[in-house]
């Protein structure tokens, strides 16, 4: 509970944006950083949350909801990032409007050397299958980010993953 | 390969004979031009030929999102065995309003024919009961095919229908490929049908 009281602003906020955007579907694998995030989804009966069984089905879901006019956003880890390439195929060949939320490991302050593999392809891997990036690393630029994110995917047709670093989360000790 | 003598070549059309019915999104490869066969292509199916594995979540999303709407995937088996974990996705959920059509010839027919894990030990319509889904009906033989009609057509979704077909070629039908022109089409359909 601790962590999710520690990201409870921001991702009040964040909320906020997603549910006044029109988005109904709230598709996530559990992390720390998505947390507190999914638990508001969870407490709200006008939307839904989605547990996944890994990131990629994200990526279909909401191919799925933009197909009949719906709004979907994917929560996952950075280390997610790397079960869904194949599947962004939905954005660089059939331009679906698809929105990410990634909660970074292998990133500033990180620990664990597992964590560092992924966490650096994390960028690249989003700029080769066409995903614009908003990087949120001061807690004064989430609201920003997360609007501009929102505008470029269901105004400007873009697909774009908020990449939350670990200079704004935090970094988990060991 | 399967030993199955259940010809995939005109069956989907005895299944779903009230086509307009649904919603439908397809996996890639053969199965995906035996249902842009179903419905000539129509405006009311998305068809895929890549992203493989991401059929069955496509249709979750849809069917989701389009909670009035009957929504159904028709999907090959290695289509699904490379996402298997979405029944559990599926099971979770449960939609009411979503099928599952898995043709299913134990193996790879787009690449050669190839055989697959399904001709081989595992069992499709054990495996979506153990992932959690209550409605599992798999056809063999012809015999069974009025039965999988209704079976579509009335009770209670998700239900997952596992056709074990012969080895042999799809529905001979080239569909669109432009994913994003297929995008626009059944969209506009949708929202303004």
């Amino acid at each position: 509970m601790a962590e999710t009281h520690k990201h409870d602003a921001w991702s009040r906020d964040m909320f906020k944006i997603f549910k006044d955007a029109g988005v109904t579907l709230f598709s996530y694998i559990p992390d720390a950083g998505n947390a507190r995030l999914v638990e508001l989804a969870e407490e709200d009966n006008e939307v839904k949350t989605v547990l996944l069984t890994t990131e990629e089905e994200g990526v279909a879901l909401a191919a799925g909801a933009d197909l009949v006019g719906g709004k979907a956003v994917l929560m996952m880890q950075s280390s997610g990032v790397g079960n869904c390439p194949n599947f962004l195929s939905f954005v660089k060949g059939s331009n679906f409007p698809i929105l990410m939320m990634v909660s970074m490991r292998g990133d500033y302050g990180e620990q664990n050397p597992w964590q560092y593999p992924m966490g650096e392809a994390v960028h690249p891997i989003l700029e080769a299958m066409g995903v614009l990036i908003f990087d949120v690393d001061r807690a004064e630029d989430l609201e920003k980010a997360t609007n501009a994110a929102v505008s470029a995917v269901w105004k400007g047709g873009k697909s774009a993953a908020i990449v939350l670093g670990q200079k704004f989360l935090g970094a988990k000790g060991f | 390969m399967s030993d199955n003598k259940l010809n995939r070549v005109g069956l989907l059309p005895k299944i779903f004979p009230d086509h307009k019915k649904f919603l439908y999104v397809t996996g890639l490869a053969g199965p995906a031009r035996d249902a842009a066969a179903l419905t000539d292509d129509g405006d009311n199916m998305y068809t895929m030929s890549g992203c493989m594995g991401a059929a069955t979540c496509t249709g979750l999303g849809m069917a989701l999102a389009a909670p009035d709407r009957e929504v159904c995937v028709i999907a090959g088996d290695g289509e699904l065995m490379m996402n298997i974990g979405s029944l559990a996705t599926v099971a979770t959920q449960a939609p009411k309003n979503l099928t599952i059509c898995i043709v299913d010839n134990g193996g790879h027919g787009e690449t050669g024919g190839q055989p697959g894990h399904t001709a081989i030990y595992t069992d499709l319509g054990k495996v979506a009961e153990g992932m959690g889904l209550k409605n599992v009906m798999v056809v063999t033989s012809e015999d069974q095919v009025a039965d999988a009609a209704k079976f579509v057509a009335s009770g209670e979704g998700p239900r997952f229908l596992v056709l074990r077909v012969a080895v042999g070629d799809p529905t001979n039908y080239k569909r669109d490929f432009n994913g994003a022109e297929c995008r626009v089409r059944f969209r506009e359909a949708f929202l303004n049908g």
